[in-house]
């Protein structure tokens, strides 16, 4: 066989397991007929009931439950950047020069964001009880790690110079902190913080779903209880409010780089 | 004047602009901080902060925790994690399961999201009303949490990985067409206005001045958003649309302790073997891309 084959054979022999892999894939999750054709038209059935969404005289409540959601969101994130911040400065490589600290640390970041924030509420709930305590401490564990890990790479991408030029002044190491690092690190550190309360909002909305408070649990109530147009009144709810949620930080987002 | 008064007088006018500069800037750090402040009161009420219950609650997230961990004696190690992983055959299964999940919906969300990517970037769309539709259907896709279509999927198919992968489609086809039509319009425009002066049609144009300056990226996005959606899989069991999110939603509500931690383990390994499969992969797509130019 020639090269050129060869090169060609490789390719061709990776596209054709792809496609191997990706129809075995499709039987493995595909329904049978019958509950694929009978779930097409339980679908149709729903959407129309869907039309219009009303919220069935339970807008305060479900309005309180999204207030909780966007509070778990927040306090969620607040809680994981302040428990983030000294960890991040021990994570860093050129603030901590501990090799072994700095290896253990970043493993433990990594494990803590494996999991998904889910699976942190179904433990939370267990723990500390339902209700969207819980669904704080669900987000706030999984993000303390990476954040730990993003600020520990913003403050080991900070420009050197300006916190030698602060000692060189005769700056402490407060003042080296505060007007050479902070500025520098401080937008970044925000722009993350402000990225990750927008997925927040997102994960916090469907936290209920076990429990963990939130508008996921009146959204998997009135799946169960079949109310459609108050399920579709809830979907555009939180719909809404991350669009909302999105255009606002992104907005702030700019400005803070920009500035 | 002499100019040593002048130079006093300079001296005044600028540190009078910048005591009133910096006051007002302290006014405006000062009304960002109470705005935070009423932020944070507002929302530990609504939240339900109760410190006497995390006190109360953290010697029990720490035995719960405790609880999970298998017992591993040093002389009786193999039996130990044999024991420990006693239902590895249908837990792999599962893991597979939930990967396959994560595929197809990536692929065929991708599917979606390349189709429509060309209509809703300002480069090269047929029209703006057909932009302005596109770009609506993928953050309305994009909006909606996964575990959101999920239930309303389980309803209507009934429990299993098909809900589960419509629901990974859906929103993997709002992410990517957001992604895939920024991706589109940081593409050159000469060689889509080659095309078209050369006779193309707007679809020419298309397949052979864009695709080729944005197919590796759009491929290393696809990638990307695998690595998620094979975490999303793993925890959509829990309403019911398959993977092994299912089975480790049944052993946490039976107190299947030792269970608990082995199958959080075995995500935690599937995700981290995708992870890396996964770069390595996008390195071997960008790498020739990168080296022709």
């Amino acid at each position: 066989m020639t090269d050129a084959a060869a090169r060609h054979l490789k390719p061709a022999l990776l596209w054709l397991g792809g496609v191997a892999l990706l129809a075995f894939a499709c039987w493995r999750v595909a329904p049978t007929a019958e509950a694929f054709a009978m779930g097409v038209g339980k679908l149709g059935f729903l959407v129309g009931f869907m039309v219009p969404p009303s919220a069935g005289g339970a807008l305060w409540p479900m309005l309180h439950a999204l207030a909780e959601t966007l509070a778990m969101a927040f306090l969620g994130t607040l809680i994981a950047a302040v428990a983030a911040l000294p960890l991040g400065f021990l994570g860093a490589r050129n603030v901590a020069p501990a090799a072994l600290l700095h290896f253990g640390l970043r493993r433990g970041f990594d494990g803590l964001r494996g999991v998904d924030s889910l699976i942190w509420a179904l433990i939370f709930v267990s723990a500390v009880g339902m209700g969207p305590f819980a669904g704080i401490l669900a987000i706030a564990v999984p993000d303390t790690g990476v954040f730990a890990k993003l600020f520990a790479e913003a403050i080991e991408n900070a420009d050197r110079r300006p916190v030698e030029a602060v000692r060189a002044t005769g700056g402490g190491r407060l003042a080296e902190a505060r007007y050479g690092l902070l500025p520098q690190v401080l937008p970044v550190i925000l722009s993350h913080i402000l990225y990750f309360f927008e997925s927040n909002v997102r994960s916090a909305s469907i936290l209920g779903v076990v429990g963990a408070g939130g508008i996921g649990l009146a959204l998997s109530d009135r799946i169960r209880l079949n109310n459609w147009d108050e399920v579709a009144f809830l979907i555009l709810l939180i719909l809404g409010t991350v669009i909302v949620i999105d255009t606002v930080s992104a907005r702030i987002r700019r400005g803070i780089i920009a500035a | 004047m002499t100019v040593a008064a002048a130079q006093a007088d300079a001296a005044e006018v600028f540190s009078r602009r910048f005591a009133a500069h910096r006051s007002q800037r302290r006014a405006a750090s000062a009304g960002y901080a109470a705005l935070f402040l009423v932020a944070v009161i507002v929302s530990s009420i609504v939240g339900e902060v109760d410190l006497a219950r995390l006190a109360a609650g953290l010697p029990n997230i720490a035995a719960y925790i405790g609880r999970t961990l298998p017992v591993l004696r040093l002389d009786t190690l193999w039996a130990d994690i044999g024991e420990w992983l006693w239902a590895i055959d249908i837990w792999l299964v599962m893991l597979g399961d939930t990967v396959l999940m994560a595929l197809v919906g990536t692929v065929f969300g991708g599917a979606i999201a390349a189709l429509l990517c060309f209509e809703a970037s300002e480069n090269c769309g047929a029209s703006p009303l057909a932009r302005q539709a596109a770009r609506r259907a993928f953050d309305v896709l994009r909006s909606v949490p996964e575990l959101v279509f999920a239930l309303v999927f389980v309803f209507a198919f009934g429990p299993g990985p098909f809900a589960g992968v419509l629901a990974i489609l859906l929103h993997s086809a709002g992410a990517l067409g957001k992604l895939f039509a920024e991706a589109n319009e940081n593409a050159e425009a000469g060689p889509y206005q080659a095309v078209l002066a050369a006779g193309g049609t707007r679809l020419h144009a298309i397949r052979f001045g864009i695709v080729p300056q944005i197919l590796p990226n759009h491929l290393s996005y696809l990638l990307l958003r695998f690595e998620i959606n094979v975490r999303a899989a793993s925890v959509l069991g829990v309403v019911g649309a398959g993977g092994i999110g299912e089975e480790l939603y049944l052993v946490v509500r039976q107190f299947i302790y030792s269970d608990i931690s082995a199958i959080v383990l075995l995500i935690l390994l599937a995700v981290a073997i995708v992870d890396i499969g996964c770069e390595k992969l996008r390195h071997a797509l960008i790498a020739p891309a990168g080296a022709a130019r």
